[in-house]
């Protein structure tokens, strides 16, 4: 059964890491439906969540081909239940609609969105949540004119322990 | 020059001495062992050359006529020597040119390290002239690549480099060095690499597997092994060999598993796979039990993955995580060195022999001989057969020669038929399948085992693909004897034509030109055998040369290679014609 998982993968911070993980999809093709980079709680550590959409066994030999790379540490994969995740999403809109659509305030304000900057010419609204919400606010700002929309891909951490720290202290000792 | 006081006097690890980059890749090479690279320079490369120069009395460089030439002798010298090939170039096209070796390094698990020179830090990503991407290309080709842009980075670079090609599964690497780290000194200390906290060469021994495997080892009423280049990578030949004595059970190699178990055992039953043999193919779908030792079910092995070995239960010994469940489901996957797997099985495995099972292999062969081996060995018809010269090559090495050979149905000829007494003898492309290999391989096979005769056994498609290197091997004066299976086709394409093309022979006939004078123009000995009556004192006069020898046979033009599984059907569908 195709189901969305969240790969997360634990590396060293190399040049020419993400063109290696990401050949990796493409000597598949599979197509990656999202990806993030950032450090990790390790300082000296990278992560990566790759969102693909797959059955399991196809995820665990994506698993397996993405450890055997020189320089990732451990990958593992979840599903959705087993993360907790979030999306967000940057909305552009001309200032005047704030002004003269009374109608936006009661939007941004229902929806939990912040007001990141306003300008005499335009306004950025922020909303982080799941894709329905980021998607539901799209919908309510689309008829006052949306200068600019963004969203990130997912970014999640899990349920479960990650024990990279452990891995990496054994190696210490053990060397 | 040098000497080798000085040398000695500067390697001392704690004593750290101001060189330029070019001349620390060389110590590096020196300090991991090397004493042979090959390659070919050009600009962006020109001050490693130089440094060459310098040490060329501790490292001998062999200049190939090609780049891919300089990939395929390291692979050979690799695979015989069982040390790490080295490859150099300069940037660009030379390093795109050594791409194809390395691909095939990769997928046949060679330990090599390429080392490529690239246009000056300062002009990365200005289309500078000969600059190309090679760590962006080599990427998906090689166990690990880095750009050196920073002198300094060298030794540790170099260290690591070494360490991954060489340790768990083997492969490539690439380092590639801007111009200007050749050219910066900086204060050089060697430190051998023993770990990267990223990387995990191998499991430990799984002692939980192995014992559960030799349960399942001892109940099996009809069990068989199938083992591939991990023994010989893993350097596990004498415990294979225990491991098949005590079990008694039939064992069946991959190609590039050949020469693990010398062929003469009794219990080697042959080859698995689209051109191996009529036993161990059907007999996959027979045995209750599969034990696959450093194997990877490659597709032309299992053929259809839907019908391949349903009834058993399946034994993976094998060092790779990824290899497990890739391919095949497999009910026991025993992880780790199988060296160490195997050792520690032994002991725990009942002796026995199986003999009315090892029957049905007898059985089989028969049939196999009668319809396939005789025809193609001893054959009565006119025209030369690949298997004839494959006899007479055996007779005259006495299973004691290194057989290199390229790809097609040469290639599956000589494989199944040469005679091998010792381990690391079996020279060819299997996973990449590349034409081209076998000559600048055979000059790097007896390179790695210069006390050993190498024959070369090559199509005459795949010799006119580098045929080029005639002219390395005439200025190494390596003795590599090379013959060359002339059937004026490209027989494996042809083949396919025949039976799946309807004789639709679409570019796959050669006009050859004279391949003697060819050998000759690069002042080899050279000799051409038409004719049965001739063949035999051909190969004597080959082997008993001790120089360079080139040897041409034409052979019949329209012969098949059997037994064979269609692409795509399954392994008891293997057809004897």
């Amino acid at each position: 059964m195709v189901k969305t998982y969240t790969i997360s993968i634990y590396s060293e911070n190399n040049v020419g890491l993400l063109n290696r993980i990401s050949a990796i999809f493409l000597k598949r093709h599979i197509n990656i439906e999202s990806l993030t980079t950032s450090q990790s709680e390790i300082n000296d550590v990278f992560r990566f969540i790759i969102i693909v959409k797959l059955e399991e066994e196809g995820v665990k030999k994506l698993i397996n081909q993405i450890e055997k790379q020189v320089d990732v540490i451990r990958a593992f994969y979840h599903t959705d239940e087993e993360t907790i995740f979030q999306e967000s999403a940057l909305y552009k809109v001309k200032s005047s609609a704030l002004f003269e659509e009374r109608h936006i305030q009661n939007i941004i304000k229902d929806s939990h969105a912040n007001i990141v900057t306003v300008s005499p010419e335009y306004f950025v609204i922020e909303k982080t949540g799941f894709r329905n919400e980021t998607d539901r606010l799209y919908h309510d700002l689309e008829p006052f004119g949306l200068l600019q929309f963004v969203r990130s891909g997912r970014i999640s951490v899990t349920k479960s322990k990650m024990e990279i720290s452990e891995i990496l202290k054994k190696f210490k000792s053990d060397n | 020059m040098k000497t080798k006081e000085q040398i000695a006097l500067q390697e001392q690890e704690s004593e750290s001495i101001k060189i330029s980059g070019a001349e620390a890749v060389i110590r590096c090479l020196l300090a991991e062992g090397v004493d042979l690279i090959y390659g070919y320079p050009g600009g962006a490369i020109m001050p490693v050359y130089d440094e060459l120069y310098k040490f060329q009395d501790q490292l001998n460089h062999v200049l190939t006529r090609h780049e891919q030439g300089a990939t395929h002798a390291a692979q050979g010298y690799a695979r015989t020597s069982g040390k790490v090939g080295v490859a150099i170039a300069t940037s660009g096209p030379g390093a795109t040119n050594l791409v194809t070796g390395i691909a095939d390094a990769q997928i046949d698990s060679t330990p090599m390290v390429c080392i490529t020179g690239q246009v000056g830090s300062h002009l990365l990503g200005s289309d500078a002239f000969q600059e190309t991407d090679i760590i962006g290309i080599s990427t998906p080709v090689t166990k690990w690549n880095y750009q050196i842009t920073k002198a300094s980075e060298i030794p540790e670079i170099f260290a690591k480099a070494f360490f991954i090609a060489r340790s768990g599964r083997p492969g490539p690497v690439l380092i590639d060095i801007t111009k200007d780290a050749q050219f910066d000194t900086f204060d050089f200390i060697y430190k051998k690499c023993k770990g990267v906290r990223s990387y995990k060469p191998f499991h430990a021994l799984d002692t939980h597997a192995v014992t559960k495997a030799a349960e399942l080892i001892n109940k099996a009423k009809k069990p068989f092994i199938v083992w591939g280049q991990g023994v010989i990578l893993g350097q596990a030949e004498e415990q294979f060999k225990s491991f098949v004595e005590k079990s008694g059970i039939p064992a069946a190699w991959t190609i590039l598993g050949l020469s693990a178990l010398p062929t003469a055992h009794p219990l080697n039953v042959g080859m698995v796979g689209m051109h191996g043999n009529y036993g161990p193919n059907l007999l996959t779908n027979e045995c209750d039990l599969l034990i696959a030792v450093g194997m990877r079910f490659d597709d032309r092995v299992t053929g259809n993955l839907e019908t391949y070995a349903k009834q058993a239960k399946i034994i993976h010994f094998e060092i790779d995580p990824a290899e497990i469940n890739k391919n095949v489901k497999v009910d026991l996957p025993v992880l780790g060195n199988c060296k160490e797997s195997l050792d520690a099985l032994i002991p725990l495995i009942e002796k026995k022999s199986h003999n009315k099972w090892m029957g049905r292999f007898d059985e089989l062969m028969k049939v196999e001989v009668d319809q396939v081996i005789n025809k193609d060995l001893y054959p009565k018809k006119d025209g030369l057969t690949m298997g004839e010269v494959i006899v007479s090559i055996n007779k005259h090495t006495r299973g004691d020669a290194v057989l290199v050979t390229d790809v097609g149905q040469h290639q599956m000829v000589a494989c199944r038929y040469t005679e091998f007494i010792h381990t690391r003898s079996n020279v060819t492309s299997g996973g990449l399948g590349t034409m081209g290999f076998a000559l600048p391989a055979a000059l790097g096979a007896k390179m790695g085992a210069p006390e050993r005769e190498v024959v070369a056994v090559i199509g005459d498609g795949g010799y006119q693909m580098t045929i080029q290197e005639l002219g390395t091997i005439f200025q190494t004066q390596a003795a590599v004897k090379i013959v060359v299976l002339n059937n004026e086709f490209l027989g494996m394409v042809r083949q396919w034509q025949q039976l799946f093309f309807d004789k639709r022979y679409a570019s796959t006939e050669m006009v050859n030109p004279n391949f003697i004078a060819i050998a000759k123009g690069y002042y080899l000995d050279a000799k051409k055998v038409d004719k049965r009556e001739n063949l035999d004192s051909a190969v004597a006069d080959m082997i008993a040369s001790e120089k360079p020898y080139f040897l041409e046979v034409c052979v019949e033009k329209e012969d098949n290679v059997f037994p064979m599984i269609p692409s795509g059907a399954s392994v008891s569908d293997i057809r004897l014609k």
